[in-house]
C-alpha cells in the first residue's frame, strides 16, 4: 500500500468533547506526508494539544479515526509508541537525575541497553551542546537547555516521526532561535517527519512546508505558507482606528469601503480595519476619504505584504489573538 | 514477562535515586522515627507501671509502634509526588513511551515498601541500641517489617490514588493531617488495649494500623499468637492488594481524562 505508506500522520474527522462539554476537537482532519515537516497553527485552545494527544495514544477520541506511521492509534498504540518521539508544552525531564541519565532511561524504555545507549545518549549530549550539562542534574538547567535535551529525549530511539508541541513556547529570542535552528537541522535527517504545533505565525511559516491553521477544533485552511499567502491577491492594507467600531457600524463600514474604496475583505476586529488591495499604497487616499465620510478616525494607517496573519484573519473571520503579549517579547 | 519486571525495575530505580539525591527528605524521614521512639520512650516510660499493661520495658512495647507509624507517616505522602509528575509532565511523557502501564504504577508500589522497608530496620535497630528486647527473635521482625510494607502499601496507594483523583495538594495535605494522629492513636501504638476505654478498643479492632501494630507485637512476643498474626495480616494482605488494585483503576480514570 505505497499510498498509504506515504502519510505519516493521517487524522480523519477527530471529535473530542471533555467532560463539562467543552469541544476541544470538533471535525480535525490532518494529512501529513512522510519525511516533511507539518505545522499546527493556531491559537491557544484552538485544538493543537488535544491532537497532538490523540496522535502520541495519550488521549482517546470520542470518534474519528487516525493513524502515525501506518498504525491505527487506538487498536496499535504499542507499535505507534514505538515509531513516534514526543516533546510536549511540559518538559516532563526528571529534574534531579542528570540529563544523561534521563537519556539513559529513556533509551531503556524504548528496549535500548549497554554500549550502544551509552553511545546514542553521548552523541544526542553532544548535538544538543548538552555535554557537559549532561553530567548536572535538571533543575539547574536554563529554559533553552531543557527544551533542547526535551528533544533530545524525544529522539533518544530514533523514531519515524517526532511531535513538537509548542516547542519555543516559553523561550527568549534568542534561545528561540537556536531551537529554531535546531528543528530545520532535524528537518533535513533522512526520513525524519515533524508535526509541530505553534501559536507563532513567524515559525510556522519559517518551519513547516506545509501549515494548517486550526480554530475551534478543526483545520481552516491548509497549504505550504507561499500558497497560503499567494491565495491573498494583492497587498494587505491596516487601519488603526481612533475609537472602537461596534458591530453593526463596522457592517456598514466594511460595505462602504468594499463599494467605494476598491478594496476586497474588508474586516473590521474593534480598533484594527484590516482589507485587500491590487495596489495597497493608490488604495489607501480612498479608504481614508470613505472612513472619513463615514466620520471613523484614523490613527494610523500601513500598508504590507500578506502574512501568515491575514491568512488567520480570512479564514478564521477574526484577528490572531495575541497570545503572546508582553511575554517573551 | 521479564520485560514488565525489568520496566518495573527501571521505574523503582528511578524513584530511589530521587529519594537519595534529596538528603534533606531522606534526613527528615529518617528522624522522626528516632524522635518518636525516644520522645515517647521517655515520656510514656511510667505506662508499663500501671496494672494490667503487661510488658516489662515500654521500650519493648514501642518499637513496633513507631516501625507502624512511621510506615504510614511516609507513606501517606506518595501522592504528593505523584501530583508533581503529572504536573511536570513526566507521567506523560512516560505514556507514549512502550514503558508498561503496571510498571509505572508498580514502580511506586515498590519505591515505597523497599522505603518502608529500609526505615524499618533503622527504627528496628535503634530500639535495640536503645535497650529494647525482641524476644521473638528474627521471624518476629520480619513479619513486623512486613506488616510496616503492607500497611504503607496501602496507604502510598490510596494516596496516590487520590493524587490523581483530586489533583490537589492540599486535599492531600488535609486528609493526611487529618487521619495521621487519630490513626496512630485509635490503635495500640503507644497503650495497651487493656487499659484503652472500650469504645476505642472496638474501633482499634477495624483500623488497620491497629491491625499491622498487632501482627508485628504478636510476632515478637516470645510466645508469639499465630492466630492474631495471621488474621490482622491476612486483612492487612487483602486490604493491599485491594488498594493497589484501586489505585490502578485511578490511573486508567487519569489516562482517559488527559
Amino acid at each position: 500500500m505505497p499510498g498509504n505508506d506515504a502519510l505519516a500522520v493521517d487524522a480523519r474527522e477527530l471529535i473530542k468533547t471533555y467532560s463539562g462539554g467543552v469541544t476541544a476537537l470538533d471535525g480535525m482532519s490532518v494529512q501529513v506526508a512522510a519525511g516533511t515537516v507539518f505545522g499546527l497553527l493556531g491559537p491557544n485552545g484552538a485544538g493543537k494539544s488535544t491532537t497532538v494527544k490523540i496522535l502520541t495514544t495519550l488521549a482517546r477520541p470520542d470518534s474519528g479515526a487516525a493513524s502515525v506511521a501506518g498504525h491505527d492509534v487506538a487498536k496499535k498504540p504499542g507499535k505507534v509508541r514505538r515509531a513516534i518521539g514526543v516533546v510536549s508544552q511540559k518538559s516532563g525531564a526528571d529534574p534531579v537525575a542528570t540529563g544523561r541519565e534521563n537519556l539513559i532511561l529513556q533509551g531503556r524504555l524504548y528496549g535500548l541497553r549497554g554500549p550502544e545507549l551509552q553511545r546514542r545518549a553521548d552523541e544526542l549530549l553532544e548535538r544538543f551542546d548538552l555535554t557537559d550539562a549532561g553530567k548536572r542534574p535538571v533543575k539547574g538547567y536554563s529554559g533553552g537547555m531543557q527544551r533542547r535535551l526535551d528533544v533530545a529525549l524525544g529522539l533518544v530511539h530514533r523514531p519515524e516521526v517526532l511531535f513538537l508541541d509548542e516547542p519555543t513556547t516559553g523561550l527568549d529570542p534568542e534561545a528561540r532561535q537556536a531551537m529554531w535552528d535546531e528543528i530545520a537541522r532535524l528537518a533535513g535527517d533522512e526520513g525524519l517527519t515533524i508535526l509541530l504545533t505553534t501559536h507563532y505565525l513567524e515559525e510556522a511559516d519559517k518551519l513547516a512546508e506545509r501549515i494548517a491553521i486550526v480554530d475551534r477544533g478543526r483545520v481552516v485552511v491548509e497549504g505550504t505558507p507561499d500558497a497560503l499567502k499567494g491565495e491573498l491577491r494583492g497587498d494587505a492594507v491596516h487601519v488603526e482606528l481612533r475609537d472602537p467600531v461596534g458591530e453593526v457600524d463596522a457592517r456598514l463600514l466594511t460595505t462602504a469601503l468594499t463599494e467605494f474604496a476598491g478594496v476586497r475583505d474588508a474586516a473590521i476586529d474593534g480598533r484594527r480595519l484590516s482589507a485587500r488591495a491590487d495596489d495597497g499604497a493608490a488604495a489607501v487616499p480612498q479608504v481614508l476619504a470613505v472612513l472619513e465620510r463615514e466620520g471613523a478616525k484614523v490613527a494610523a494607517v500601513t500598508v504590507a505584504r500578506p502574512s501568515l496573519d491575514d491568512v488567520y484573519l480570512r479564514y478564521a473571520g477574526r484577528r490572531f489573538p495575541d497570545v503572546d503579549a508582553g511575554g517573551a517579547r | 514477562m521479564s520485560n514488565s519486571l525489568t520496566q518495573t525495575w527501571f521505574m523503582t530505580q528511578r524513584q530511589l535515586m530521587a529519594l537519595v539525591r534529596q538528603p534533606a527528605f531522606l534526613v527528615i524521614t529518617l528522624i522522626q522515627p528516632v524522635i518518636w521512639l525516644f520522645l515517647f520512650g521517655n515520656l510514656f516510660k511510667k505506662v508499663t507501671e500501671l496494672p494490667g499493661f503487661g510488658s516489662g520495658s515500654y521500650l519493648d512495647y514501642l518499637v513496633p509502634g513507631v516501625v507502624v507509624m512511621s510506615a504510614l507517616s511516609s507513606s501517606m505522602w506518595a501522592g504528593m509526588g505523584t501530583l508533581e509528575e503529572i504536573e511536570r509532565g513526566t507521567l506523560n511523557r512516560f505514556l507514549t513511551t512502550p514503558v508498561s502501564r503496571g510498571a509505572i504504577m508498580n514502580g511506586n508500589v515498590v519505591q515505597n515498601a523497599l522505603s518502608v522497608a529500609l526505615q524499618s530496620v533503622i527504627i528496628v535497630v535503634l530500639g535495640k541500641l536503645g535497650g529494647a528486647d525482641y524476644p521473638g527473635g528474627a521471624a518476629g521482625l520480619i513479619i513486623l517489617v512486613v506488616a510496616g510494607v503492607l500497611l504503607g502499601t496501602i496507604f502510598g496507594a490510596m494516596s496516590n490514588a487520590i493524587g490523581m483523583t483530586v489533583r490537589q495538594r492540599e486535599s492531600i495535605i488535609g486528609i493526611n493531617t487529618f487521619l495521621l494522629l487519630p490513626l496512630t492513636f485509635l490503635s495500640s501504638a503507644f497503650m495497651a488495649p487493656e487499659l484503652m476505654p472500650s469504645w476505642m478498643r472496638h474501633i482499634a479492632d477495624f483500623n488497620p494500623v491497629n491491625w499491622a501494630i498487632v501482627a508485628g507485637r504478636s510476632a515478637m512476643a516470645a510466645d508469639p499468637d499465630w492466630g492474631d498474626v495471621l488474621t490482622r495480616g491476612g486483612a492487612l494482605l487483602a486490604l493491599a492488594v485491594a488498594a493497589v488494585w484501586l489505585s490502578t483503576r485511578t490511573f486508567r480514570t487519569y489516562q482517559r481524562s488527559v
